[in-house]
């Protein structure tokens, strides 16, 4: 009975190729949306995953505010060089701590001006990056304590100020200061973010803290683990001791936010979740339209089918068999769209990952999702016409015109 | 008219005082006003009179597509007007068969599936479908257009289709509605003598509504109507013989 009326309804749908096309786009479109949408947003957060993953899982990142909600912090005081001094001396399983301040501002050098991030750090900032020179050298320990003006950059900057001339032992203008570039840094390429990381003039924190922010603060505080320690462990050790730097009470909340790898991936998908789960609503909505087609389509067909449905109980079909056909037909319909759907839907995603540059993630769960939900439209908008043709009148059915 | 003796003889069709009324309060219609009819099994009837004599109200009834407002219709001894729609329509696939006026064919679907859709409501495998589809258009003299659309066949063998799709079940009862209104003369010769043939060499018996007295002569007895009741006998014209 059940491969009858899918036999029937195939015979049907290719009666009328056009009309049976038109139908289902609003289901193919539904599907296609949707899956293209969950699978960019898949392919977006593996990008940024892999990227993170990359840094290294040994990474904390330390930030003052509070924690309104993914990416959201309100204004606390920032850090102080003590600070970060306390962390390096009282928890042993840090390999490294950076504090660092920044500011996004203009370098000259000749007649090209460049407008760039400025940070200042200590050398533990390389390390904590795993960030090598290509030429030149980092910072010393005296240029370091007497704030001395000198600078390494970027890959990037070095392009746009010095084409493909040497850096090494040039000056470059920062505000009001001329600072000697003493290193150039390896290139790193993009961020996870899409910012180019290579864009960038690091300078000794006391040079910033003196002579560009002139206040003494530090804005963030990079920290690297000790291979072999939990990150949870070392995460509730670092708030507790700047809870106590920061005389915060038993009932206060921290007002400093300690980040692993797996909180900053959250944080930097969030956005990324948040449209795909927007735009896949709308997809979700053209799949609604496209049911309410479809149940238009069916009662046009019932009514204009009035004399076979009418032959077919006169002879002896039963209420539930001209039920089950006009269903079958429906679900047909759609998962017809469904399919067209899918794959028009991994069509464009392999073509959009590409042009995006984002990996091409085939997610079979919402393509399966998708097929049944598609069928499960034609069931549910089928189904009044199809109850509407099971309980025509033969008499009455056979003799309209 | 209607035999009530003792013995367990059981007519094929057996109406009792059955009357049917459309709609309701002073609107109503009274389309039956207490039938009786008795037809055997190996009959050929043929049933007439002026539209609106009842006629195709209690053909629907016959058929059982409708049921009575009162009275009974015995089918094989089995009181219609009480089995549910469901069983009505089982009842119509195992024991009737039906040609309508107009034909009545899926469109746009060939010869051999319009002959082969009772079967498929019966549930019988593709194969066992083909073969008895191509018997009955055989039967009919259509052997050959098995593939051809009703839209490429002449009303003559439209009908024919018509009669082999009602026959293949091989059913006792076969229903037929002017099966030659919309036919010419020699086209209606044809199929009545396809009919008679039906029911001399398969012994199916035949209740066939017709305008036409011709036609009626094919039958072994006509029924007549007039006024939502059965005319007696004696008050008839002697059509045909017993």
């Amino acid at each position: 009975m059940f491969w009858n009326a899918v036999i029937l309804a195939l015979r049907e749908i290719r009666r009328n190729v056009l009309r049976s096309f038109l139908t289902i786009l609003g289901i193919v479109i539904g599907v296609a949306a949707v899956i293209v949408m969950v699978t960019l947003g898949d392919g977006a957060t593996a990008q940024v995953t892999q990227q993170i993953a990359s840094l290294g899982s040994n990474l904390l990142m330390v930030t003052p505010g509070k924690r309104m909600g993914p990416g959201q912090n309100v204004g606390a005081a920032p850090f102080t060089v003590e600070d970060a001094e306390s962390l390096r001396r009282d928890i042993p399983q840090l390999a490294a701590v950076a504090p660092m301040a920044s500011k996004s501002m203009s370098a000259i050098y000749g007649n090209a001006n460049w407008s760039t991030q400025i940070a200042g750090s200590s050398n533990s900032y390389f390390e904590v990056r795993n960030w090598k020179t290509r030429t030149g050298r980092l910072f010393s320990d005296s240029e370091l304590r007497s704030g001395a003006a000198i600078c390494v950059i970027g890959g990037t900057v070095r392009s746009k100020l010095f084409g493909n001339q040497d850096p090494i032992g040039a000056n470059i203008r920062l505000q009001n200061i001329s600072c000697q570039v003493v290193g150039l840094l390896e290139s790193k390429g993009q961020s996870t973010m899409g910012s180019d990381q290579d864009d960038v003039i690091i300078i000794p924190l006391r040079t910033f803290q003196r002579r560009i922010a002139g206040n003494q603060d530090v804005n963030i505080i990079q920290v690297s683990v000790r291979d072999g320690v939990s990150t949870a462990r070392i995460q509730q050790d670092i708030e507790r001791l700047l809870r106590e730097r920061r005389h915060l009470s038993a009932s206060d909340e921290n007002n400093f936010n300690v980040m692993d790898m797996k909180e900053i991936t959250a944080m930097l998908t969030s956005t990324t979740k948040i449209m795909t789960a927007l735009l896949s609503a709308v997809g979700a909505v053209s799949l609604l339209v496209g049911g309410i087609g479809i149940m238009n389509i069916m009662l046009v067909s019932v009514t204009e089918r009035t004399r076979e449905i009418g032959i077919r109980l006169a002879i002896g079909a039963f209420e539930r068999e001209v039920l089950m056909q006009f269903l079958v037909e429906a679900a047909v319909l759609s998962s017809f769209g469904g399919l067209v759907g899918i794959t028009l839907a991994l069509l464009s995603s392999v073509l959009l990952a590409s042009l995006l540059k984002v990996p091409f993630i085939f997610n079979a769960p919402i393509v399966a999702v998708a097929f049944l939900f598609s069928g499960a439209v034609g069931l549910v908008f089928g189904y009044f016409p199809a109850r509407k043709a099971a309980q025509l009148d033969p008499i009455e059915a056979l003799r309209y015109e | 008219m209607a035999e009530t003796t003792e013995t367990d003889h059981v007519p094929l069709i057996n109406l009792r005082s059955v009357t049917k009324t459309y709609g309701r309060g002073t609107a109503a219609m009274q389309a039956l006003r207490g039938v009786d009819i008795a037809i055997e099994a190996g009959e050929f009837i043929a049933v007439m009179g002026p539209s609106g004599s009842g006629k195709s109200t209690c053909m629907n009834i016959l058929g059982c597509l409708d049921t009575p407002t009162s009275g009974n219709y015995l089918f094989k001894g089995v009181e219609v007007g009480a089995l549910s729609r469901d069983q009505r329509a089982l009842l119509r696939r195992q024991y009737l068969g039906f040609v309508f006026q107009g034909f009545n064919l899926l469109n746009r679907t060939t010869a051999l599936e319009n002959v082969e859709l009772p079967l498929m409501y019966r549930g019988d495998p593709l194969r066992t479908r083909h073969q008895l589809a191509r018997t009955a258009l055989d039967a009919v003299g259509l052997t050959g257009w098995e593939g051809h659309t009703p839209g490429e066949l002449s009303g003559g063998q439209q009908q024919r289709v018509a009669i082999a799709r009602a026959i293949v079940t091989r059913p006792a009862l076969l229903f037929a509605d002017e099966p030659t209104g919309s036919l010419d003369s020699s086209r209606s010769r044809e199929i009545m003598e396809i009919l008679t043939t039906l029911n001399r060499e398969q012994g199916i018996t035949i209740v066939m509504v017709t305008h036409e007295a011709d036609m009626a002569r094919y039958a072994s007895r006509t029924i007549h109507f007039r006024d939502g009741l059965v005319v007696p006998e004696h008050e008839t014209d002697h059509k045909g013989g017993h």
